[in-house]
């Protein structure tokens, strides 16, 4: 049995082909279910392996960044959301999808109630406050919980917002850092975030959020230098979700 | 369905919302608006700007509700900060608010709604939401503020500025329509009263058409309404039925141009063109003579993979064995003048729509486009009234591509911008849409009997009359004038549109809709009109759901409201369609159906009759006009002369690498995604630090496949005062010559025309019309590249306040798309190693008219170099063969700039040093240095060759008899050095080329 990810549709979404097409590499099987769907009946929801948040503008990203989404699930969603992450199941956002997490307060859950999931980070305008498209590298931050990170040491990939510098007070930072929350960080820091973070993960390493798109670095001509001959497998996406379906894999076959 | 409140609860009233920065140190937005101020000097005593969001939410009296919508909703609790009503201005300064106009789509606002709407239920039963921005302009004067605002902050089309805290005591509404069926007396007109009416009711039809319109009523014994006349004008607009193109023209040369299209060399294998005695030429339907003609004559031959040519939304050819990719570009010129953002969006987005709405609807994987602009550097003292500066021309119209684009989650990929002052008042905006379709998908038929299924946006009074306003001139007015015509998007609604229709077309029970079109110029009456052309069709526009109250049955019919799709669906299966809309939260209405007894057009207002038209004479009605052009001659040269005539071959490369046409497009390129969807194989900016300008864009449309599609552009305006007709060959030739760089199959290649022309009125724009035209089809047939598509825009020019009009240059846009066999294959123009050699393919004339060395004044704008045709097609074949074999490192196109301007691309790109001797250009004739660095001899191709395939690519160019010679070899020393007879001629650091090359549009 393939573990199965759900990816999440709603109006403005739109790497959802992106990210269905690198879990379908990862080796899971995948369905992508509309917002609307899922509220009137989140069934798919209790069945999946992996949940993905995808990237996108969702409903325009007007007022901010992931916020009318956030507030969506929070209203709506968040019981069998919860519910997911409590059973200790991996997620992952990326972009739109980190920024739905960090509002939803899913990201960085220093908390083990739903119903008490402060908003303490945000993901705000870039200090150039404009949408760029280019390619990063990212360190893997040594010691880090991340499920979705384990034996990887750098990934390259693009970043495409306009809202994804990481703000959060310095005790949350000190938090995230001494918890082995921190995740990736930038080797140059593309858009002003703090301490260079570019992705973190729960306390328990399984919910992921990051602004840049590995999914967008999964095929040998996606990297930015292949034609130069670059060695794409060493620095590709491909591996995040290959840890996260292996590991859901596992998770599955162990008796309950 | 949808219905209008007309009830308001007794108790609104209009809350006012501020959000602001927690910390005012770290407010980006307004950091750069300071930037900009100073960027477009502005600043003067300015010194720090301090912005904040203003939400106005008309709803029921609840103050704790408000306090949760601004808590939970609007402020982020991390790093903003709100506060209900107003806060002081600045005291030291002077705040200033941009609000939108009434009427004028606001996508924020509506979401927002749609939020408050979620968040309290049954509390905001009542409610509406306008936002606005806030900039505490601190230090100063209110001169200083109004000046800024003016120029940077508001357009007073869409928005209003205020000077202090804005909060109205209710939001104006529209007042309910009450229908008043108006006839337009046309029977008794005379000639001059047509005219007049013509223009004073912007219909903007000819004197005949007018005349053929007064016949068909005095025939049918009646006077017209009101909505049937702006349906003819709608659809006899130049927009929508191309008549100068398919007009019967009478050409005469009163120059002879000495080669390319000439009289004397007419012959009769020439389709629907006659030579009169008196040494005019008689063409009959012009776009059906020349562009058309080449494609149908390819289809006969051997080009068998046109699916659908000249008909669709956009043209259609064959990806693989079970899909096939369709491509449009259009332009938005007009609208963009007036409001650059607004224009740009609407024009990418009523782009993607004509793809959404070719054959049974394909989905959009790309986007291009092409902008044209007047020097950004124009002082603005100098600005002629009513005219926006080059700079926020440009700014904005790449941001509304970056914000429709992006947001629709479809990878802007390639384009191009050209600098030229005569697109002042008149700036040029092209947008392209690809997309991708089942084979069997292709082509849809309404049938007697079907619904009229509206998917997506509500209808507006945006955009009435941006048909028949394409086909009017610019002048100093205009903003007053036709401020209707200038539309917002919302870019969200065409996504979600776009996902539904993308399921109704994959439906697991087939297909649910039978047709579908876009609404995009002319609105309904458009869309309607064109899918009802054979059967007729009975519509009730009461029936479309609107954004305000108090528009008339004519104003809904033809309104041009974005992001609106037509779909034509049997009785049986609109319940499917409607489903899947609902379930997403797309708005439908059921406009009534196709198929009328008599092939009429039927429209009716609350069961009102209020038009009756033949569709007949609404398509074929239009009276083919002949039209007169004439060539004569080159434009006046407007080029500085060879005023650098002494410089060095350093400080010349230098100038081009600067000039802005050559320049790095990074800027633009990197607010586009060009990622998204996955499929990207050759990006914009390519090179280990993706600095060097790629030749083209490849993308993979299918992930599970490495066959590719490379997109790319060929513009050579420069040339086009001095002969249109070579122009256009060397445009033709740089399209198809950018793909094949990359790496796509050259018999593979499709291309799309798309023609700005200043008014054709003048026999002489007319003639260098023709010139142009001919020129297309003479290089379709040899390249064997079909046109599949193609749009014109033929009045574009503008006429100051004190009555000088200012013609664009000719300028023809050529896409071209084409298919790469295999994605790994691909090679990019930077240079990729040490010792590795670079050759020049084909020869280099000495020729220096339209090149960029005359426009930066390294030599007199003298004759043009020319494209020939017997060998250029081959030479660009046998580069395809060995980028195949694998022999090819790299590969650049020398356009602009010429040969040493793509070499040094090349080197900055690789991050290498390169070592030129000029001994090895391949040349005609004399060849002085500065035309062999620089000349802009079309169908040169620059090719990077490994040492160990050396010998295997010579012999193999030596063998098909391409000229070829080897121009100089990269190395590590960062230099790039130009040697000529045996001495040194240039040396330049490869950085500090780069350095220039980025510098002039960082912005």
């Amino acid at each position: 049995m393939k573990p199965v990810a759900l990816i999440l549709r709603a109006a403005g979404i739109n790497r959802d082909v992106d990210l269905v097409r690198a879990f379908e590499l990862a080796g899971a099987e995948t369905r992508c279910v509309h917002l609307h769907e899922l509220i009137e009946d989140a069934s798919p929801i209790a069945s999946c392996d992996i949940l993905a948040f995808p990237g996108g503008f969702s409903y325009g990203d007007d007022i901010s960044a992931g916020r009318i989404l956030a507030n969506r699930i929070r209203h709506q969603l968040m019981d069998a959301v919860w519910t997911h992450v409590a059973a200790g199941k991996p997620v992952i956002g990326i972009c739109n999808g980190f920024q739905v997490l960090v509002k939803t307060g899913l990201l960085p859950g220093f908390e083990t109630d739903a119903d008490q999931l402060p908003q303490r980070i945000t993901l705000t305008d870039n200090a150039l406050p404009r949408f760029v498209n280019k390619w990063v590298d990212l360190k893997v931050e040594s010691g880090t919980k991340c499920v979705w990170t384990r034996g990887i040491d750098t990934i390259e990939c693009p970043i495409a917002h306009g809202e994804g510098r990481f703000v959060a007070p310095p005790e949350v930072l000190d938090r995230l850092e001494s918890n082995g929350q921190v995740a990736l960080r930038y080797a140059s820091n593309p858009n002003g975030s703090d301490r260079d973070i570019a992705g973190i993960c729960d306390p328990t390493g399984l919910v992921f959020g990051l602004m840049p798109h590995p999914e967008d670095n999964i095929h040998p001509n996606h990297h930015t230098a292949w034609t130069s001959g670059a060695d794409t497998a060493a620095t590709s996406g491909l591996r995040l979700f290959e840890n996260a379906v292996r590991y859901a894999a596992e998770r599955a076959a162990q008796p309950a | 369905m949808t219905s209008i409140e007309t009830e308001l609860p007794s108790i609104t009233r209009v809350y006012r919302i501020e959000v602001h920065p927690a910390d005012v140190s770290d407010d980006p937005v307004g950091r750069n608006t300071l930037h900009e101020a100073q960027e477009f000097h502005l600043a003067q005593s300015l010194r720090e700007v301090r912005s904040a969001r203003v939400y106005l939410i008309e709803m029921t009296l609840d103050d704790s509700a408000i306090e949760r919508v601004a808590a939970e909703l609007l402020a982020d609790p991390v790093n903003q900060r709100y506060v209900l009503g107003a806060t002081d201005g600045p005291s030291d300064g002077v705040g200033v608010e941009v609000h939108y106009l009434p009427g004028v789509m606001d996508p924020v606002a509506m979401s927002t709604k749609d939020a408050i709407v979620e968040m309290l239920g049954d509390a905001a039963a009542y409610c509406e939401v306008r936002t606005g921005f806030r900039y505490d302009l601190i230090g100063a004067g209110r001169g200083e503020a109004e000046a800024i605002a003016r120029a940077m902050l508001a357009n007073d089309v869409i928005q209003k500025v205020e000077y202090e805290a804005y909060c109205p005591d209710a939001f104006v509404k529209g007042t309910r329509y009450e229908l008043n069926l108006t006839h337009i007396p046309i029977r008794d007109l005379d000639d001059d009263a047509l005219v007049r009416m013509s223009r004073e009711a912007h219909l903007f039809l000819s004197l005949e058409e007018m005349r053929c319109i007064r016949d068909y009523y005095r025939e049918a014994e009646r006077e017209p309404t009101d909505v049937e006349l702006e349906t003819l004008a709608q659809t006899w607009s130049e927009h929508c039925v191309h008549k100068t193109l398919k007009s019967r023209i009478r050409y005469s040369q009163e120059v002879d141009p000495g080669s390319g299209f000439r009289v004397s060399e007419i012959d009769s294998d020439r389709p629907g063109h006659v030579v009169n005695e008196d040494g005019t030429v008689e063409i009959d339907n012009l776009l059906k003579s020349t562009i058309a003609a080449a494609t149908k004559k390819l289809m006969a031959e051997e080009v068998d993979w046109c699916i659908s040519v000249f008909e669709d939304n956009a043209g259609v050819i064959a990806f693989d064995e079970t899909d096939a990719v369709t491509f449009k570009v259009e332009t938005h010129n007009h609208p963009s003048a007036i409001e650059p953002y607004g224009g740009a969006a609407t024009g990418i987005g009523g782009c993607i729509r004509d793809t959404m709405g070719t054959g049974l609807s394909a989905k959009p994987i790309a986007n291009t486009d092409v902008f044209c602009v007047a020097d950004p550097n124009w002082d603005r003292a100098k600005l002629p009234k009513g005219v926006l500066h080059p700079r926020r021309v440009l700014k904005q119209v790449v941001a509304g591509v970056r914000d429709y684009g992006n947001r629709m989650g479809i990878p802007t990929v390639n384009g191009a911008v050209w600098f030229d002052d005569r697109y002042l008042g008149n700036p040029l905006v092209y947008a392209g849409s690809v997309g991708l379709i089942p084979r069997d998908m292709a082509f849809g038929e309404v049938q007697p009997g079907d619904r009229i299924i509206v998917l997506g946006g509500r209808t507006g009074r945006d955009g009435i009359h941006g048909a028949t306003f394409s086909s009017a001139e610019l002048t100093d007015t205009h903003a007053d004038e036709f401020s209707h015509a200038v539309q917002i998007g919302n870019a969200i609604t065409e996504k979600t549109c776009m996902d539904v229709i993308l399921r109704a077309r994959d439906h697991a029970d087939g297909c649910l809709y039978n047709a579908i079109t876009d609404c995009g110029a002319g609105g309904f009456s458009s869309a309607v009109g064109e899918m009802g052309e054979k059967l007729g069709a009975t519509v009730d526009l009461e029936k479309a759901p609107l954004k305000y109250e108090g528009l008339s049955y004519t104003e809904i019919w033809i309104s041009e409201a974005q992001e609106r799709m037509v779909l034509a669906v049997s009785p049986e299966k609109v319940g499917q369609v409607t489903a899947l809309a609902e379930a997403e939260d797309v708005e439908w209405c059921d406009l009534g159906s196709f198929g009328t007894d008599s092939k009429e057009l039927v429209l009716r207002y609350e069961g009102t009759e209020v038009g009756r038209l033949s569709m007949a004479f609404l398509h074929e009605g239009i009276p083919q006009p002949t039209r007169v052009a004439a060539w004569s001659g080159a434009n006046e040269n407007s080029s500085p002369g060879a005023t650098k005539a002494n410089a060095s071959i350093g400080e010349l490369l230098e100038a081009l690498l600067a000039h802005p046409n050559v320049a790095s497009k990074h800027w633009i390129v990197r607010q586009y995604d060009h990622e998204v969807q996955g499929g990207s194989v050759a990006k914009p900016l390519v090179g280990p630090a993706a600095d060097g300008p790629g030749d083209a864009a490849v993308l993979r449309p299918k992930l599970d496949s490495d066959k590719a599609l490379a997109l790319s552009v060929g513009l050579c305006t420069a040339m086009g005062d001095i002969d249109p007709y070579w122009m256009t060959l060397a445009a033709i030739d740089e399209a198809v010559r950018n793909a094949v760089c990359v790496g796509a199959d050259p018999s593979k290649i499709a291309i799309l025309d798309n023609f700005c022309w200043p008014s054709c009125d003048d026999p002489k724009n007319l003639g260098s019309l023709v010139r142009a035209a001919e020129a297309c089809y003479d290089g379709a047939l040899a390249y064997r590249t079909p046109f599949i598509s193609g749009k014109d825009s033929l009045n574009n020019q503008f006429t100051t306040d004190t009555g000088e009009t200012i013609q664009i240059p000719p300028t023809l846009l050529i896409s071209a798309m084409g298919i790469v066999p295999d994605s790994g294959k691909c090679v990019t123009m930077d240079a990729k190693g040490a010792g590795n050699y670079l050759l020049q393919v084909g020869v280099t004339t000495g020729e220096l008219g339209g090149s960029h060395l005359a426009l930066v004044g390294g030599a007199d704008n003298g004759d043009l170099p020319k494209v020939d045709l017997r060998h250029a097609p081959a030479q660009l074949a046998k580069v395809a063969e060995l980028i195949g074999n694998g022999w090819i490192a790299g590969a650049h196109d020398c356009s602009d700039g010429g040969m040493l301007t793509a070499a040094a691309e090349m080197a900055f790109a690789g991050g290498l040093g390169l070592a030129v001797d000029l001994a090895g250009v391949p040349h005609t004739g004399e060849l002085p240095d500065v035309a062999a660095c620089f000349a802009e001899t079309p169908s040169r191709v620059l090719i990077e060759v490994l040492p160990e395939h050396y010998d295997a690519v010579i012999k193999a160019l030596r063998e098909a008899s391409v000229a070829h010679g080897e121009v100089g070899r990269f190395n590590d020393s960062g230099r790039l050095t130009v040697r000529s007879g045996g001495g040194q001629v240039a040396d330049c650091d490869v950085n500090a080329l780069r350095r220039t090359w980025l510098a002039p549009l960082d912005w």
